[in-house]
C-alpha cells in the first residue's frame, strides 16, 4: 500500500521564548514492511543538529531554533510503501538486546489489577499465543474513549478507569507482557484511517512484543489487530515519553500551546 | 579475636616504609602535635574544603577530619598495586565497550545477561555508539583494602564520577606546608601532576568533529552539591571553566558555552551530574540541571561526555563479582587484584548462606553508596541484625554480602596519643589515549576505635598517602 503522510505540529508561545531544542524521531526506518519513497521534515527557522540511527534502529535528528520566537511549526511529509507482515518487524536493523525491554518505567509499572490482567496470558502454550491473548485482554479491559486520560496517565490508572486511548492500551499491553516475561516496547507511528467507521487516531501508538524465534511483533490492542499495511512505524521506546516522535524544550517563561494535524492517505486509491 | 595487619609495626618491628616516621613521631611532643592539628584545621577551613553529609542533617559544611599521620607505601608495593589498578581499569572499559556493542561476554555466558541488560544503569540510548578512543570510564576510582603485607582486595569500583581526589591533593599540600622537613627526609613521589594529567586525558577524548585544540569544561549540578568544592577546585587547577547546565546550550550539531565574549563551542564535558539528569530530552524530563539536546550532539559525535553515559553498568555491586572474569575474558590475564568473596542474595543458595551467617557478614545494597543502608554484622546488635534480615528477605536481589574483612590499620593521632585505626584506599586511574595513575590516592580512616566503616559520612577521616621513590 502506498501511504502519504502530512503531519503538522504547531507550537505557539504566549510570550516569545529565547530558543527551542528538539529531538525528533520523525523519520520511518527501513524494514521489510515499509520502504520510504520520499520524506521531508522541516522546522521553521530550525537549524538541524546531529542525525544518527540509534541502537533501536530509529532515526534520530536534533533541531534547534534560536529565539526570540513565538511560534514553531514542525512539518512532516512523505510517502511510504507498506506491506502486511502480520505485525512481524522483519529486516529491521537494531542492536539493543530485547532483554533491555523487560525493565519497567513509571507509566508501565504493574499494580494488583495489571497483575490480575496478566494472568490472562497464562496457559496459552507459546509466547505468541500468550501475546495475542494479552492483547485481547487489554482491548476488553480498556474501552476506546478519547478525553478521559491524559499524557501522564499510567497503565494502572487507565485500567482502573476502564477507558483510554491508544497510549493507554500500549502501556497496559507492555506491562502485562513484561509480567509474562516477554520483552515489550512502545511504538509510535501513523495509521491510515480507513472509512470503515472504526475509531482510529492517525497519529497512533501500539506495542511490540519480543517472541523468541520470530523477533519483534506488533500488537495493537486499540484496534484488536497486529499492524499491517495501514501502519507506518516511526520509533520505539520503553514508554510513550521514551518513544515520542518529538521531544523538546523551550527556554523562556512563555506558556506553550500545541496544535497537531495528521493526515494519512492511501495514494493509490 | 581477629588480628589486624598493622602497616607500620609487624612483629614488634617497624616496617621499612615507615622507618623515618618513627623518629618524626618521637620528636613531636603532644603540645606541638595539638598545635599542628589546629593549624591543619585552620588551613582546611581557609581553603573551604568541606564535605556535606547526605541525609544526616547537622552542619552540611562540616570539615572532614584530617589525620596528620601519613599512610606509606613502598615503591615495590605500589608498583604491584599500579599494575593491578590499570589492569582493572582496562577490563572495566573493555566490558563497557562490549555490552554497548556486541555483548560477547554475555553471549559467552561469562556474566548473566540479566545483570547487564536489566540493570538500572544500562542506558539503551547509547547502545551501538562507541565513544572516542572507545573509553567510557575516564576516571576510575577503585576502592581497596589491605589485610596483610601482600594481600589487597578490591571493595568496589567507581566508574561514573568518583569524588575525593581533591582531598588527595589538598592533604599533600597541607602536609608539605606544615612539615617541610618530612618531605626532605623522605623521597615521596609527587601527586601534583594529577590535574595536568586529568586535563590531558579529557582533551585526548575530544570528539571526531573537533578540529581544534579542545575546549574542556566541568559540568556541576551547583553549589548545593556536596562535592561542589571539588568541582571548582579541579576546574581551577586545570584552567578550565566550571559550568552549570544553564551555562551551556545546544545549537545545531554542537554544544556552546555562554561567555562574556559570546558563545564558545565546548568539546569535552567532564560532568559531575548523574546520567538521569544530563539531558531532559533523553532522560528525566524534569531535570533542570542538564543541557537539553546534549545526548543528540553526543551521539552524533559533536561533543564528548566523561564519564560516558551508561558507564555505571560496570560498577554496580552485583556486576562487581564478575570483574575478575572480565580481566580474563578481555585481557587474557589473571587478575592482579582480588575481589572480596561476595554472596548475591538474589541467588537462593547465597541467600540461605547469608541469612544463616548474618551476624558475621557485611551486607550492602546493590546500588547503595556512602556507607548508607549497610549492615556490619559483627558490629551490630541482635535487634539491628534482625531488622536488616527483614529488609533482605523483602527484596533479596537488592543486597549482596561479604565477609567482614580484617582491614589493615595505620597509626593515627587520637586524643590519647597514637593508636591503630582501620584504613582503605581510593586511587584515581585516568583512562584516555593512555592509561595513567598518579602515585597516591585518598586514604580514608575510621577514626572511631574498632570501627571498620571509613566513609566520611560515617565519621571517617582522611590521611596523606605516600608512595616512596625507592
Amino acid at each position: 500500500m502506498l501511504l502519504t503522510v502530512d503531519h503538522v505540529t504547531r507550537y505557539t508561545y504566549d510570550a516569545p521564548v529565547r530558543g527551542v531544542v528538539q529531538s525528533h524521531r520523525l523519520t520511518p526506518s527501513q524494514f521489510d514492511g515499509q520502504t520510504v519513497l520520499d520524506w521531508q521534515v522541516s522546522v521553521t527557522d530550525g537549524q538541524p543538529g546531529g542525525r544518527f540511527r540509534d541502537g533501536a534502529g530509529d532515526w534520530v535528528q536534533g533541531y534547534s531554533v534560536s529565539g526570540p520566537v513565538s511560534e514553531i511549526v514542525v512539518t512532516v511529509s512523505g510517502r511510504v510503501e507498506t506491506r502486511d507482515l502480520a505485525g512481524v518487524l522483519r529486516g529491521h536493523k537494531e542492536s539493543i538486546p530485547p532483554e533491555v525491554y523487560l525493565r519497567d518505567t513509571a507509566p508501565t509499572a504493574p499494580d494488583v489489577s495489571l497483575r490480575e490482567l496478566a494472568t490472562r496470558g497464562a496457559g496459552q502454550g507459546d509466547a505468541l499465543a500468550t501475546a495475542h491473548a494479552l492483547s485481547a485482554a487489554v482491548a476488553d479491559a480498556i474501552a476506546y474513549r478519547p478525553g478521559v486520560t491524559h499524557a501522564h496517565t499510567t497503565a494502572a490508572e487507565a485500567l482502573a478507569l476502564g477507558e483510554g486511548v491508544c497510549q493507554d492500551h500500549a502501556h497496559a499491553m507492555i506491562s502485562v507482557a513484561r509480567l509474562n516475561g516477554l520483552p515489550a516496547r512502545y511504538v509510535s507511528g501513523y495509521l491510515f484511517a480507513a472509512a470503515d467507521g472504526t475509531p482510529h487516531e492517525a497519529a497512533h501508538a501500539w506495542t511490540e512484543v519480543f517472541v523468541a524465534g520470530l523477533g519483534w511483533i506488533g500488537f495493537d490492542p486499540a484496534n484488536r489487530c497486529c499492524p499491517d499495511e495501514r501502519y507506518i512505524r516511526l520509533g520505539s521506546g520503553h514508554d510513550a515519553r521514551d518513544a515520542a516522535p518529538i521531544r523538546g524544550i523551550a527556554r523562556g517563561p512563555g506558556a506553550e500551546a500545541l496544535d497537531v494535524a495528521v493526515a494519512v492517505l492511501a495514494a493509490d486509491q | 579475636m581477629t588480628t589486624y595487619f598493622n602497616e607500620m609495626f609487624e612483629n614488634g618491628a617497624v616496617r621499612a616504609p615507615y622507618r623515618r616516621l618513627e623518629d618524626w613521631t618521637r620528636a613531636m611532643p603532644a603540645e606541638l602535635r595539638q598545635m599542628k592539628q589546629a593549624e591543619a584545621e585552620a588551613l582546611f577551613r581557609r581553603i573551604g574544603i568541606t564535605f556535606a553529609v547526605y541525609g544526616e542533617g547537622g552542619d552540611p559544611d562540616r570539615l572532614i577530619p584530617f589525620d596528620m599521620f601519613p599512610r606509606v607505601f613502598s615503591n615495590a608495593e605500589w608498583t604491584r598495586l599500579e599494575r593491578g589498578i590499570k589492569q582493572r581499569a582496562r577490563a572495566l572499559n573493555a566490558f563497557l565497550a562490549d555490552v554497548y556493542g556486541r555483548g560477547e561476554i554475555v553471549r559467552a555466558g561469562r556474566i548473566p545477561s540479566r545483570l547487564v541488560y536489566q540493570n538500572e544503569a544500562y542506558e539503551k540510548a547509547v547502545t551501538g555508539f562507541l565513544p572516542p578512543k572507545g573509553v567510557y570510564s575516564h576516571i576510575v576510582g577503585i576502592d581497596l583494602v589491605r589485610t596483610g603485607p601482600d594481600e589487597f582486595f578490591v571493595l568496589e569500583d567507581n566508574c561514573r564520577t568518583p569524588s575525593g581526589v581533591s582531598y588527595m591533593l589538598e592533604n599533600r599540600e597541607i602536609m608539605m606546608r606544615m612539615f617541610p622537613d618530612l618531605f626532605r627526609e623522605n623521597r615521596i613521589l609527587p601527586v601534583d601532576g594529577y590535574s595536568g594529567r586529568l586535563r590531558h586525558t579529557l582533551a585526548s577524548v575530544a570528539p571526531a568533529k573537533c578540529d581544534h585544540d579542545p575546549t574542556v569544561v566541568i559540568l556541576t549540578p551547583g553549589h548545593f552539591n556536596s562535592a561542589y568544592y571539588e568541582h571548582s577546585f579541579l576546574a581551577d587547577l586545570m584552567g578550565v571553566e566550571l559550568v552549570e547546565g544553564q551555562d551551556l546550550f545546544v545549537e545545531g550539531e554542537f554544544v556552546f558555552m555562554r561567555t562574556t565574549e559570546g558563545p564558545k563551542r565546548v568539546d569535552v564535558i567532564y560532568r559531575r551530574i548523574d546520567d538521569a539528569f544530563i539531558d531532559p530530552l533523553c532522560f528525566r524530563p524534569d531535570s533542570m540541571l542538564g543541557v537539553p539536546g546534549l545526548m543528540d550532539v553526543y551521539r552524533s559525535g559533536g561533543v564528548s561526555i566523561c564519564s560516558a553515559p551508561g558507564a555505571g553498568v560496570a560498577d554496580d555491586k552485583a556486576v562487581y563479582t564478575y570483574v575478575p572474569e572480565m580481566v580474563r575474558f578481555y585481557l587474557g590475564e589473571e587478575p592482579i587484584l582480588q575481589n572480596v568473596p561476595t554472596w548475591q542474595c538474589g541467588k537462593s543458595d547465597d541467600l540461605k548462606y547469608v541469612l544463616d551467617h548474618l551476624a558475621e557478614l557485611v551486607v550492602k545494597e546493590v546500588h547503595g553508596s556512602g556507607g548508607y543502608g549497610m549492615l556490619v554484622g559483627p558490629k551490630s546488635t541482635a535487634e539491628q541484625v534482625e531488622a536488616f534480615r527483614a529488609r533482605i528477605v523483602a527484596d533479596p536481589g537488592n543486597y549482596i554480602a561479604q565477609p567482614t574483612l580484617a582491614l589493615s590499620t595505620t597509626p593515627t593521632f587520637v586524643n590519647e596519643g597514637i593508636a591503630p585505626r582501620h584504613v582503605d584506599l581510593r586511587p584515581y586511574c585516568l583512562v584516555g589515549e593512555t592509561i595513567e595513575l598518579v602515585p597516591g590516592g585518598l586514604t580514608r580512616v575510621a577514626l572511631t576505635e574498632g570501627s571498620l566503616v571509613v566513609n566520611s559520612s560515617q565519621g571517617g577521616g582522611v590521611k596523606d598517602t605516600w608512595v616512596l621513590a625507592e
